[in-house]
């Protein structure tokens, strides 16, 4: 008695301080809110992996998916997501290789696509520095100075293509985060090295997309295949360049198969009422069972918070990204989750009714129920991993997710919390009262 | 006993029931999302007076998109079109925005040293949210629901027939999966076909949740099935052979009555609670499953277990 009191008091002890985590991590690590809630935009592409040898499709479709990656961190989304899925009709011999990308936040969907779509290209070439000059000093307007510049400009054969990488550094000169350095490849290297080394005093113009962006003059022979670009830029267009450098073309093209987009109006409201109804459906049903089952049901009510807590501090850990459907998954698991404890208290009612003893109906309405509650959950199981890997998109994943732990979690706090907070308060000697508050009244 | 006895009526209400279903499923058709046909639905809110349902069709007619309107919300209406391109997106977007004159707001305009204040027209429509689909991949979202829902009908009648594999006397396991197919079969039937007649005059929609709300019923509905059919075995081996069958499963019915409606009543307190509460996100997708599991309670207690009873009395006539 005392030591199921104590365990009884320890889970409740523990479930309190899950709930404090949950309600105190809210500021700094808040629950994982999908698109329909956050608001972005999902992007699903379809790759051609046709003229891909079959052996090497999945080595580019990673390649596809890391490129795409950098291009969509640099776009500064927070927490994007870029996923690649095979998949086709069953039994259908296309099936697709396909991009998944979501970007919470992002509702520009046009910039998004051209962010992730566009394949820029990156030129040196190279200026005689009296031929600059001669420009510069007949004072021309601007387009006619970049035609005249054109003009005269050299090919070096250096393109974006022979970049190692590309990274965002700090002007040496002002310490802002609006330079940008360069690491060429081995090839590139060695023709830069070649570049500079011959060309000393002239100028290495940099185009990109065929627009002239900065001309710094060589002052040395480069050898270790870096270099530095300084220039008019903001940190905002440095990072643009940053990411327009490393874009080099797409492993393999692709093509938008759908879109979505979601304002954050939207979503918003859809928590707030996500919350509102778990709330009152928590209220309903704890209101049902303490009128219906007294004071098990009392102690159900307790476990069922204890559920609540235990569910939503999982979503923070795994973590579970939430839809609109996992939060409806959520709280259609409240009311699913007591299902096992009304199970066993009618099952101890019965037994009761047969005159037994509290503490053994008790024993018996745990032992009796328990093959109905496996196979339920069994079933429920089963249910929630087929819909998990046939879901179509990622919301029905996180409502197949959010059902599945719940199921898992109501197992324990049913069955084996209830088990101890019953042993823990059950009176040993059938008085009437202790009688009137295990029983219920609505007998059939 | 009552339901044992007089089962022949409650499988008539049923029959009738799920042949009302078939006829509004088969005869009006359901009517599918863009998941599953493929498509555009944009979603825009007018922020002062919505133009009216025939402006906005007459409008859209010249984009030739075949553009469906409805209204939502109190200032919102949903647009659903064929798979549209970006232009076409855009196109469609502007010709919205246009049904309603653009209000003004004021920015300041700085002017070397002196700041003025400009008026300058914004765009009062907003974009709520856009969807579009392209058809093959509403075709492989269509043909996932379909196998999903059969496996998971295969995998739970199997798992019954496991789980009873113990009973064999007097009806074998196996039957108790036959059951439990024709159980969970009416238990989607329904919600399906009340789907069919709402979509019929209210335009609800089959979409993916749909299915998943359908998957959950036979999740769900299969819980008070296993809770009389356990109750059967139990009594089955505390009385082997010393009574009638039927008695047999007259008293379990009776015996779990209660738990089956009660644990079915809790879940759907919830569920009205989200019809209600919950948004218009997850409103269908509440309905269904309220529908369908109102329907599975009603077939584990009026349903499967007295045809447990008419399995048994045909087996014995076949034997005589």
């Amino acid at each position: 008695m005392l030591k199921h009191r104590m365990i009884a008091f320890f889970i409740i002890l523990i479930a309190a301080a899950i709930g404090y985590f949950v309600y105190a991590t809210q500021s700094s690590s808040p629950f994982k809110l999908g698109l329909d809630l956050a608001g972005g935009t999902e992007l699903v592409y379809t790759a051609d992996v046709s003229k891909i040898p079959v052996g090497s499709v999945a080595d580019s479709m990673s390649a596809l998916r890391d490129t795409i990656e950098r291009r969509v961190n640099i776009f500064g989304v927070s927490e994007p997501v870029v996923e690649t899925e095979t998949a086709g009709i069953f039994g259908s011999a296309s099936t697709q290789n396909r991009l998944i990308v979501e970007l919470p936040g992002v509702t520009d969907v046009a910039a998004a696509k051209s962010a992730i779509g566009a394949t820029p290209v990156l030129e040196f070439y190279l200026i005689k520095t009296k031929d600059y000059n001669a420009i510069a000093a007949k004072n021309l307007n601007a387009t006619d100075t970049q035609a005249a510049i054109n003009a005269v400009r050299i090919p070096t054969g250096i393109t974006g293509s022979m970049l190692a990488k590309a990274t965002l550094t700090n002007d040496p000169v002002t310490g802002a985060p609006d330079a940008v350095s360069l690491q060429f490849n081995s090839t590139g290297a060695q023709k830069f090295a070649d570049l500079t080394k011959n060309n000393i005093g002239d100028i290495a113009a940099i185009y990109l997309d065929g627009q002239p962006l900065e001309f710094p003059t060589i002052r040395e022979a480069i050898n270790n295949g870096q270099a530095q670009i300084t220039g008019n830029f903001t940190s905002a267009s440095a990072k643009d360049l940053v990411r327009n450098l490393n874009y080099g073309a797409l492993p393999v093209p692709i093509t938008v198969l759908s879109e979505q987009t979601i304002g954050p109006t939207l979503g918003q409201a859809t928590v707030n009422a996500g919350i509102m109804s778990g709330l009152i459906a928590f209220a309903v049903i704890a209101l049902f069972l303490i009128i219906w089952y007294r004071l098990p049901g009392l102690l159900a009510v307790i476990a069922l918070a204890a559920y609540t807590a235990l569910n939503l501090a999982l979503y923070k850990l795994i973590p579970v990204t939430l839809t609109a459907a996992g939060i409806a998954g959520f709280i259609l698991s409240i009311g699913m989750a007591v299902d096992a404890n009304i199970l066993i208290f009618e099952r101890m009612k019965e037994e009761l009714r047969k005159g037994r003893g509290i503490m053994d109906a008790v024993h018996e309405g745990f032992a009796r129920a328990w093959p109905s509650i496996r196979d339920s959950n069994t079933s429920s199981i089963i249910t929630g991993g087929i819909l998990y890997f046939f879901s179509s998109t990622s919301v029905i994943k996180g409502f197949a997710l959010v059902f599945i732990i719940g199921v898992l979690v109501s197992m324990f706090t049913a069955i084996t919390a209830s088990r101890f907070f019953l042993f823990a308060v059950s009176p040993k000697k059938p008085g009437r009262l202790s009688l009137f508050l295990m029983k219920n009244g609505f007998t059939n | 006993m009552f339901i044992v006895r007089y089962r022949i009526i409650f499988y008539i209400f049923s029959a009738l029931l799920v042949i009302g279903s078939l006829l509004a499923i088969f005869g009006w058709g359901l009517n599918p999302s863009i998941d599953f046909k493929g498509g555009s639905l944009l979603e825009v809110a007018y922020s002062n007076q919505r133009p009216s349902q025939s402006d906005v069709i007459a409008a859209l007619l010249p984009l030739n998109l075949s553009a469906s309107v409805i209204p939502s919300e109190t200032k919102s209406y949903d647009i659903r079109t064929t798979t549209l391109t970006d232009s076409q997106k855009n196109t469609l977007i502007s010709t919205l925005s246009a049904l309603e004159p653009s209000g003004t707001t004021t920015i300041p305009i700085h002017i070397g040293t002196t700041t003025a204040m400009a008026s300058m027209s914004v765009p009062s429509m907003q974009v709520i949210g856009y969807n579009t689909i392209g058809p093959t991949l509403g075709v492989e979202a269509a043909w996932k629901s379909v196998v999903a829902v059969i496996l998971v009908i295969l995998a739970i009648v199997l798992f019954i027939a496991w789980a009873f594999r113990k009973v064999s006397e007097p009806v074998s396991s196996w039957k108790y999966g036959i059951v439990a197919i024709i159980d969970l079969t009416h238990n989607i039937a329904i919600p399906l076909g009340v789907f069919a007649v709402l979509g019929h005059f209210y335009g609800y929609e089959i979409d993916t949740l749909f299915v998943t709300s359908l998957l959950v019923i036979l999740g769900f509905s299969v819980h008070d099935t296993i809770v009389v059919f356990d109750r059967i075995r139990e009594n089955l081996h505390n009385a082997p052979g010393s009574k009638r069958f039927d008695e047999i499963v007259g008293a379990s019915i009776n015996q779990t009555f209660v738990r089956s409606i009660n644990t079915s009543l809790t879940t759907l307190f919830a569920l009205v609670v989200l019809y209600f509460v919950g948004g218009s996100a997850t409103e269908h997708f509440s309905l269904a499953l309220i529908i369908g599991i109102a329907a599975g309670t009603y077939a584990s207690i009026c349903l499967g277990s007295p045809l447990l009873v008419t399995l048994e009395k045909w087996q014995k006539k076949g034997k005589k």
